[in-house]
């Protein structure tokens, strides 16, 4: 591994890329992510963006209650989230347990879905408390039942105490194990390392050590997905893209909940990393409800009244 | 992919501007004789035909403010007084969004600034010092303080309605009353807020608003009538106005001009460190005063910082100022574009390398594209003159003594930036910094309770504050 010729896999090494990062000032991120929130975003753009933000959410449900009918009816609005009106795009990917993998692909596959993804949330999701022998077998699994994305979570544990070798190469060993075969998202869980600086760091390490993809949060814990933490992930990206020419994607996920929350991550892609960034490979929305709100928008648009909840299905 | 934003342009519909304007004399609106347009900047539209002041207007103007403040004012009690202003500042909030418009397409800021900086600041103003009408005795500047009694102010085209604020809410909370003049490209929002007087049925003479160009200025300056002067614009006729005032017994305040230094250590968070850049010198196209005018980066981070920097300007939206994602509004006159073409050419002509950000600049109106110069020295006129535009001029250092220095070789003082994320640093700097502001990490905030004002050829006096009321009482501070 080479890891982009920015450290060489020592802990010396990572702790000399981490520490020549600049800080963050969070009166500042603050500032700047609420000044995008003002834009206004209307008419033609509103739609395109409805668009895009819809072809860029990972359809996720995350329940102990989870049955396998229960995400087949999300994959079947996955591939087409308005049953009556085909022009509404797929969804990016199903985000589910990784013992649901395997029903999701099948029935993706069967329903004409082959090209929406699967990602499966993985290495003792969401705690991230297990040992790392755990955490492989836990993605195999995912793996071997035809995942194509794998949401792995960080070692917040390990962050918090220091130990970023432990992270570091937690992220190591997990991307090998994808190989070709899987996308790797790292979730940081950003409301438990709770700092900018933290999340700029957390963002450095998991790039160098391989993630294709940096995820905010599981979901599970709150504050998420808040603008200014995508923010500085988009920063994080933009930098790493500079010194690398790799272009890593952002997943902002938990609390992104309607449409204009949703544009509002659009607007900060665009004006951050760039619009190189504005495409399902290299930004997708964590999210359940937003998706319904997304085609309740996109009616209204078209029909120029808010039509009644009854209109979106439920799945 | 490209995400365009489709226009999203405010209403104008909630301004109706008269086509013609006369002065605000005694309470009322009375004609005025001779008249001048006054444009929209965005598009040379002509708005209204606003009225010349001259002897007589002025004359009466004051005769008014005299009659009001001894019969009046002054025997009112700071409770009362307090009550007027608390009224007027609720008045600006429930009408914030015509002022915004008005401001807007009377000075060509974008109306994201005037919608969200100039006017709630302007209220937050009369909110601040209406709690003090009450209380001057117990603001730690003696126990007997007494107003001057008639102020004349004059105010600049850069905040037409801010500027506004900060000089009538401190005068009116003393116990002033006040004749004011408008720049003569922005007297709009002045006479809105004539309006808004009326409606809060201040006593007729508190405020005054004549309107014209310098010569009216000087009226007032030199009108034997006036107890104080209250004056933001350029130092050259700042220094105008030291002179005029020197053998009489007025007292003055000048908020003059600015050349900041915005000072960016190797330790900074660059990210927003970028961010306190553009908004130190793109913020109000650059037409302010304490304006980040010269960039003063430590040399280890200057590649990275100018590579980011030109990024980050090549986001900044310029064009129409009421579409609410306008980030860069119009230069507000054509003289002015005339003095920032020309001070940039200088800089060309010196050697410094000018970059500006790629961008569509509308055919009509008056338009500058957001401008780097790098390879600046303190001996290029860019880096001691005053642009007053959207120019940036970028110089380095090696030592953080190198930088202060250089930051202090001007004879301006108003603002400073420092950019650090050592404290001790920024404490040190600080110290070492001859400007009247100075803010680490940030730039270009605003606040009523906080002093502002400058060293040097950058004013005497404060506004805003403690420091800033004490300007308009008697027997205290700089007097």
């Amino acid at each position: 591994m080479s890891f982009y010729g920015l450290v060489d896999g020592s802990d010396s090494s990572l702790k000399k890329y981490l520490g020549g990062l600049s800080g963050v000032d969070q009166v500042g991120a603050d500032a700047r992510a609420s000044m995008l929130a003002t834009r206004s975003i209307k008419t033609t753009s509103k739609r395109w963006a409805i668009d895009t933000a819809i072809s860029m959410v990972d359809l996720t449900t995350l329940e102990g209650a989870d049955t396998p009918g229960k995400v087949q009816a999300l994959c079947t609005k996955a591939v087409r989230p308005d049953p009556t009106d085909s022009t509404v795009p797929s969804v990016g990917a199903v985000c589910v347990y990784n013992d649901m993998v395997g029903i999701a692909r099948k029935h993706l596959d069967l329903i004409g879905g082959s090209h929406v993804g699967v990602a499966a949330v993985s290495t003792a999701f969401p705690s991230g408390r297990a040992s790392m022998p755990v955490k492989i077998q836990d993605t195999q699994d995912a793996l071997d039942a035809g995942a194509s994305e794998i949401d792995m979570v960080i070692d917040r544990g390990a962050f918090l105490s220091g130990d970023y070798i432990t992270v570091f190469n937690e992220i190591v060993q997990i991307r090998e194990l994808c190989g070709e075969r899987a996308h790797l998202k790292v979730i940081f869980e950003t409301g438990e390392l709770v700092t900018y600086d933290n999340v700029r760091k957390a963002s450095f390490l998991a790039m160098a050590a391989g993630a294709d993809f940096i995820k905010t949060s599981t979901g599970k814990v709150a504050p998420a997905a808040t603008a200014p933490v995508v923010l500085v992930m988009l920063e994080a990206v933009r930098d790493f893209y500079s010194m690398t020419q790799t272009r890593i994607g952002v997943k902002p996920a938990g609390g992104i909940r309607n449409t204009k929350d949703a544009i509002k991550q659009l607007v900060l892609v665009n004006e951050t990393a760039g619009p190189e960034w504005l495409t399902p490979s290299l930004f997708r929305i964590g999210a359940s409800a937003l998706l319904n709100d997304l085609l309740m928008q996109r009616m209204k648009m078209d029909d120029g009244y808010y039509a009644s909840p009854a209109y979106v299905t439920i799945d | 992919m490209k995400f365009d934003y489709a226009p999203a342009p405010e209403s104008r519909s909630i301004v109706s501007i008269k086509p013609k304007y006369g002065h605000f004399i005694g309470g009322k609106f009375v004609a005025g004789r001779k008249h001048f347009p006054t444009i929209n900047p965005a598009t040379e539209e002509v708005l209204s035909q606003i009225a010349l002041a001259g002897v007589a207007e002025v004359d009466a103007a004051v005769k008014a403010a005299r009659k009001a403040y001894t019969t009046t004012w002054s025997k009112m009690s700071g409770r009362e007084r307090g009550k007027y202003l608390f009224r007027i500042a609720r008045i600006m909030q429930e009408r914030s969004r015509e002022f915004a418009v008005l401001e807007t397409l009377d000075n060509g800021k974008p109306i994201r600034e005037s919608r969200d900086v100039d006017v709630p600041l302007a209220a937050a103003h009369f909110f601040y010092h209406a709690g003090w009408a009450d209380k001057l005795e117990f603001a730690g500047l003696g126990t007997s303080t007494k107003p001057h009694g008639v102020a004349g102010q004059i105010i600049p085209w850069n905040f037409p309605l801010l500027m506004l604020a900060w000089k009538v809410a401190p005068a009116l909370a003393a116990g002033n009353t006040v004749v004011l003049k408008p720049a003569e490209n922005t007297s709009l929002t002045a006479l809105l807020f004539a309006e808004v007087c009326q409606q809060a049925e201040l006593p007729a003479g508190v405020v005054n608003i004549v309107t014209g160009n310098g010569s009216t200025g000087a009226l007032i300056v030199n009108h034997p009538g006036i107890d104080k002067i209250a004056f933001t614009g350029s130092t050259e006729v700042g220094k105008i106005i030291a002179r005029a005032v020197a053998p009489t017994q007025k007292s003055v305040t000048l908020e003059l001009g600015g050349k900041a230094a915005n000072i960016i250590f190797e330790d900074a968070a660059i990210d927003e460190a970028i961010e306190g850049i553009v908004n130190g010198v793109f913020f109000n196209q650059g037409h302010v005063c304490c304006a980040g005018s010269r960039l003063i980066l430590q040399e280890s981070v200057a590649d990275e910082v100018i590579e980011k920097l030109k990024r980050r300007m090549s986001m900044i939206r310029v064009g129409d100022p009421m579409d609410k994602n306008t980030d860069l509004g119009a230069i507000n006159s054509k003289e002015q574009l005339l003095k920032i073409r020309e001070l940039s050419a200088t800089g060309d002509d010196e050697g410094a390398q000018r970059w500006s950000a790629p961008c569509d600049l509308p055919k009509k109106g008056f338009w500058f594209a957001p401008t780097i110069f790098t390879g600046v020295t303190q001996s290029h006129r860019i880096a001691r003159e005053e642009i007053f535009g959207p120019v940036l001029s970028v110089l380095t250092f090696r030592t953080p003594q190198e930088g202060i220095d250089k930051a202090n070789n001007t004879p301006f003082g108003l603002s400073a930036g420092v950019w650090s994320e050592k404290g001790s640093r920024i404490l040190w700097a600080s110290q070492q910094l001859r400007a009247g502001v100075i803010w680490s990490n940030t730039f270009n905030k605003f606040d009523p309770t906080s002093p502002f004002g400058g060293y040097k050829e950058s004013g005497w006096g404060r506004e805003g504050g403690r420091h800033g009321l004490s300007a308009y009482l008697k027997g205290v501070g700089h007097e």
